[in-house]
Order: structure tokens, then sequence, then C-alpha cells
């Protein structure tokens, strides 16, 4: 299992809230593809996911706060 | 790697003209594939817009203060975008700059990104004898506290960025009195001509912004490369 967390964004931001989920729960997917698009103030910001698998966890909901490190989604190599 | 050796890498310049709103966000989706891809080198768009209205992530209809009903009657558009940021208006007279750029070139940190974006335009202002500032808390770049000349809203996927920076040269800034610039109630919008009360050559702006952009990213620019002019002839 591997987890997808918020990476560093920059200086001073220390959330970022969930735009869309570019995936659902049991899609498969590609490294590097996008799974979750992230907004701050004037950014959005799409995470990638780190390893090809399956989803098997979504932890947060559009329009959710997400901290700098906490885990995104689940994902099943 | 060396300060010099990064001056040696030269962006690639696209002057999209005057394009469609939509047209120029899918040149820039195909660009960040591309560039993600290792493909290109780093590429900015430099473009002017139709009339046309944008709402960001952060972003209501809200802060549309006419009818959508009404703007269609006039030819307006309304598009949602995925660029961060609330609503703005993009129209002949103002120059738009998408920079798609890997950032793991430069410094993975979105508000230094914004900050730079910022300071293109300064420069670009400055260049015409304009100050101008940043204010804390509001980004864009501002004339006075309550008067903004250029607007920022971008987007980064893999760390490669689209969406970018408008500053208003010769806008009409009627179009602005449709919205509340950037959901603020309180930000008044001004362009470059009206605080010259002079019209600005549009050719001789496009050459002062990229050589802004240059400077702050302390870059050179070349010429359209020929991967770059079967790019822009599809366009």
């Amino acid at each position: 299992m591997a987890n997808v967390t918020l990476p560093e964004l920059g200086e001073g931001i220390k959330s970022a809230v969930v735009s869309f989920w570019h995936v659902d729960k049991e899609n498969r997917v590609g490294e590097g593809d996008d799974i979750v698009e992230m907004a701050t103030d004037k950014a959005t910001f799409n995470v990638p996911s780190p390893v090809a698998g399956t989803i098997r966890e979504i932890m947060f909901q559009e329009g959710d706060t997400v901290q700098v490190g906490d885990t995104l989604a689940v994902i099943e190599e | 790697m060396t300060e010099a050796a990064r001056q040696k890498e030269l962006f690639n310049i696209i002057d999209a003209g005057m394009i469609e709103y939509s047209k120029a966000y899918g040149l820039q989706r195909e660009l960040v594939w591309k560039r993600k891809l290792g493909l290109i080198r780093d590429t900015i768009i430099l473009a002017e817009h139709k009339p046309v209205f944008t709402i960001g992530r952060r972003g209501s209809k809200s802060n549309l203060l006419v009818r959508e009903g009404w703007l269609k009657d006039r030819g307006l558009e309304l598009v949602r975008t995925d660029r961060g940021g609330d609503i703005t208006f993009h129209g002949p007279g103002q120059l738009v700059l998408y920079p798609v750029i890997d950032l793991a070139g430069f410094e993975k940190d979105l508000h230094l990104y914004i900050r730079n974006l910022e300071g293109v335009i300064i420069g670009f202002l400055l260049s015409y004898g304009v100050s101008s500032m940043r204010i804390s808390g509001a980004t864009g770049v501002w004339i006075e506290s309550d008067t903004k000349i250029g607007s920022i809203g971008i987007g980064v996927t893999r760390w490669v960025t689209y969406h970018g920076l408008s500053v208003n040269v010769n806008t009409p800034l009627e179009y602005y009195d449709m919205i509340n610039s950037c959901g603020l109630e309180s930000c008044k919008m001004t362009s470059l001509s009206s605080v010259l009360e002079n019209y600005v050559n549009i050719l001789e702006a496009k050459e002062r912004l990229i050589q802004s952009f240059f400077e702050i990213f302390k870059r050179y620019g070349t010429t359209i490369s020929s991967m770059d002019k079967k790019e822009a002839h599809l366009l």
C-alpha cells in the first residue's frame, strides 16, 4: 500500500482545499497520473500518483481542507 | 545547475496574438503534457483574448454583477477554468502571459512563483516609469491600495505551470464594471494607458513584458523554434 500525501507546496503554505478528484475509489492509476486537484488562494495544484495501482481509500472530500503531509488517498500497488 | 548553465538554456516564446481563451487553454494543456515528457523546453505564450470573463477555482457567479443572459446577448463569454483565484476579465489591449515552465528547474514553491510573476508585471510597468506594488494577502499588482493593474492565477501539474498573469495595457475598463474584480468589492481596475494618459504601442509592450520576464527568471529568450512555428501555425 502507498499513501498519497499533500506535498510541500511552498513557504507559508500549510494547507489546500480539495477542488476535485480525477479518480474514484477502485480506479486503476498509472505512476505520475494526476489523481486530485488541490487549490490554494491563487493556485491549483494536481497531486500525482507515486505508484501504479488501484485506489483503495479516498480520505478527503471535495471542499475539504487538507494539511501539508496529510494522507489524501491510499493506493494498492 | 550553475547560473551560467541555466542562462544557456533558452525559453521558447509563442506569440499567439489575438486568440480565443479556450484555444489558448488547449495550447497550454498540450504544452504542459509535452513539457512533462521533456519534449519541449520551458515555453511562454503571449496572447490577447477577445472579451471573456473567467472564474477560477475560488470563484463564484456571485461576483458577476450582470446576468449571464445579458452577457450572452452581447457575445460575451463566461468560462469556468481550473486556475486558482476568483473572477476576472480578459480582452483586447490586455496582455496575457502563460508560462509553461517546469518549476523543478527553479524552486518548487507556488508562492515564490506567484511573487515572481508579480515581479514581472512590476518590472514591465517600471520600464514605462510607472511605480506599482505588491500588497500582502492580495495577490496581483497594484498602482494604489485599491487600484489594481495586473492579475495572477496559476495552475500546476507535476510542477509544470500553466495559466499565469495578465496586465492591462490599453484594456477598455468598462468591462470591469460587470464584476467584483478578484472577488473584492473594493477593487478598482486600471490600465497602463489610463495611468500614462496615452495609448501604448502593444507590440512594444509585448517586448517589454518578455524582457521583464527574462530579467526576473534570469534567462534569455530566443526566436521561435521550428517546433513552435508549427504549433503556432496550427492555432
